[in-house]
């Protein structure tokens, strides 16, 4: 794994490269760079599944972490590939013609974070929230308790003593 | 023979419904032919699918964004929800992620119980499915059957945890506790049962007519395909690929236990079903060797500090076990704090439901897309979790 990352570093300027452990190692590339290196890893290297793509929001920071975890099936071995994007206007090259679910994922990460991936097929189509106006819920700034505050009316409640209510209904005249 | 296909225009197929040769039928949300909650889109021109959109939504309860909010053992009765027929594979994948980022290992004895309660759990929802896929095409009498032994299963799990959907058993750094006073007896006994049930269902299904003549042919996944879609689990090994985690890179004791991954060919609903049912065996098998050689002395768990006050140190991890749908896995984001910074659920249905299911679905009979949806064995929860 250690060698792979080596020989791939000085090409597709990888960076944090981390080795958790010897079969799983994350690495951070650059946006311009991620189809290149997906491919090469993909036709070249075995690393022919996609097991997950997600986003992580480091607020914080100002910016999004979209990671893309392969996995190789004769080594054994999974590589995480993290890139960065800002939180506003956030974009990234699609990988629908890699791997097909991609596809799903991108529609996904487009709807809970709103990260664009242009070209790929069904993006601006609701995939979870049907007639969804708020901002995406998956980020880490949207609290779910305030926006439902601010949406949904409380329900009109009446609060009674349980002891007193009964005594109240049953015997007035007391 | 007349083409039913649409014509494509700008590389997307146009109909038009006031043609009348078209229909727009949905399937699900409420349907019997629709596993769990959410449904497809159908295009149909006569009897056959012309084009299939699955859609989902309807069950979204926002799991990984109720993690974030939460400390690790708050999230904890969380996860097993995400799965209703088999929730210990969730279980199972929070408590290793965690304890992966703590740097724990636990207690020789609980990897033993973990990996006897997963197997339990796999025998359940086989079960369970073998039913599904006989109602599916028309076969109800086996899905009664099955459901009652599978709620034999549930008793198992009523005795030894106390609980029968949502055991809550794994706890991170371990197990809650061993086995009850004449549970092994017990389960023999329910073992013995649903060993018997699957000799009754070869007869009833595996060598019934309509059934052969009606999945075989249908859904064909092919090796080119795997990797294209992201299929595992029996998908893939029912076209005669041997992928199986508990085998490739072993977790818990699965390494101490003697079996091989269950393949056969044809990559169609039927030899998906083959292979459910030979699992069944091979699970019937393993709960038996894990009984006989399990330490039964030893302690459960090893000894935490105030978990509600766990920090857990920075950084990721990803842990993945075999469900009995395939590769479930956990990525998990810690940022030092007491809370994830992120859970991503990876569940097989993703993919099997949706960009597998959309592509396989065309050109088949409406009355087999029920057969072809359950064959891919999915679970909506894990798509929109």
């Amino acid at each position: 794994m250690q060698e792979l990352l080596d020989n791939l570093k000085e090409l597709y300027a990888l960076n944090g490269i981390t080795l958790r452990n010897p079969s799983l190692a994350w690495a951070e590339v650059t946006p311009e760079r991620l189809v290149g290196l997906l491919t090469q890893l993909r036709d070249a290297h075995g690393f022919t599944h996609l097991v997950l793509m997600t986003c992580v929001d480091w607020l914080e920071d100002g910016r999004f972490q979209v990671t893309y975890l392969l996995h190789n099936y004769t080594t054994r071995q999974d590589l995480g590939l993290h890139v960065y994007v800002g939180r506003t206007a956030s974009e990234l090259p699609s990988i629908h013609t890699l791997w097909e679910q991609g596809r799903v994922y991108q529609q996904e990460l487009h709807e809970m974070f709103g990260i664009y991936f242009p070209g790929s097929p069904g993006l601006g189509e609701p995939m979870i929230l049907e007639s969804w106006d708020g901002p995406p819920p998956m980020r880490r700034d949207f609290d779910t308790r305030v926006y439902s505050e601010e949406t949904y009316s409380h329900r009109q409640r009446t609060h009674h003593e349980p002891e007193q209510h009964m005594k109240d209904r049953l015997y007035p005249e007391d | 023979m007349e083409n039913l296909y649409p014509p494509i225009v700008d590389g997307k197929s146009v109909y038009d419904l006031d043609s009348q040769k078209y229909l727009k039928m949905w399937q699900g949300p409420q349907h019997p032919g629709v596993t769990g909650n959410m449904s497809l889109e159908l295009d149909i021109s006569g009897d056959q699918v012309v084009k299939c959109k699955a859609h989902v939504g309807y069950l979204h309860r926002g799991f990984e964004k109720l993690m974030e909010r939460r400390r690790y053992i708050n999230c904890f009765p969380i996860v097993c929800r995400i799965c209703v027929p088999e929730p210990d594979t969730n279980e199972y994948l929070f408590a290793a992620a965690m304890e992966d980022l703590l740097g724990l290992d636990i207690p020789e004895r609980a990897k033993w119980l973990r990996t006897l309660n997963l197997e339990l759990s796999r025998l359940a929802s086989f079960v369970m499915w073998l039913g599904g896929q006989s109602g599916a095409f028309g076969m109800g009498t086996v899905a009664q059957w099955c459901l009652a032994h599978r709620d034999y299963v549930l008793d198992l799990f009523e005795e030894w945890t106390g609980a029968r959907i949502y055991h809550m058993y794994m706890t991170p750094g371990g197990v809650r506790g061993g086995l009850p006073e004449g549970w092994d007896a017990h389960a023999e006994k329910v073992l013995d049962g649903i060993y018997k049930l699957l000799d009754e269902i070869r007869h009833v299904m595996f060598n019934n007519a309509i059934f052969k003549q009606r999945a075989k042919g249908l859904g064909v996944i092919t090796p080119d395909m795997f990797d294209r879609f992201g299929i595992v689990g029996p998908n893939v090994r029912g076209s005669g690929s041997t992928r199986d985690i508990r085998k490739d890179t072993p977790y818990l004791i699965y390494d101490q236990l003697d079996f091989e991954a269950v393949t056969e060919q044809g990559g169609d609903v039927y030899a998906r079903a083959k292979v459910r049912w030979r699992e069944v065996y091979q699970s019937i098998d393993l709960i038996r060797q894990i009984l006989k050689n399990m330490p039964r002395k030893g302690p459960l768990h090893i000894t935490l500090p105030n978990v509600l006050h766990l920090k857990v140190p920075a950084g990721e991890t990803y842990v993945r076990a075999e469900s009995t749908r395939g590769e479930y896995g956990y990525y998990m984001v810690s940022d030092g704090s007491e809370y994830p910074r992120k859970v991503t659920v990876r569940g097989p249905s993703y993919t099997h439901a949706m960009a597998l299911l959309e592509h396989l679905a065309v050109g088949v009979n409406t009355a087999d897309v029920a057969g072809l949806m359950v064959s891919l064995h999915t679970y909506p929860p894990e798509i929109e979790r």
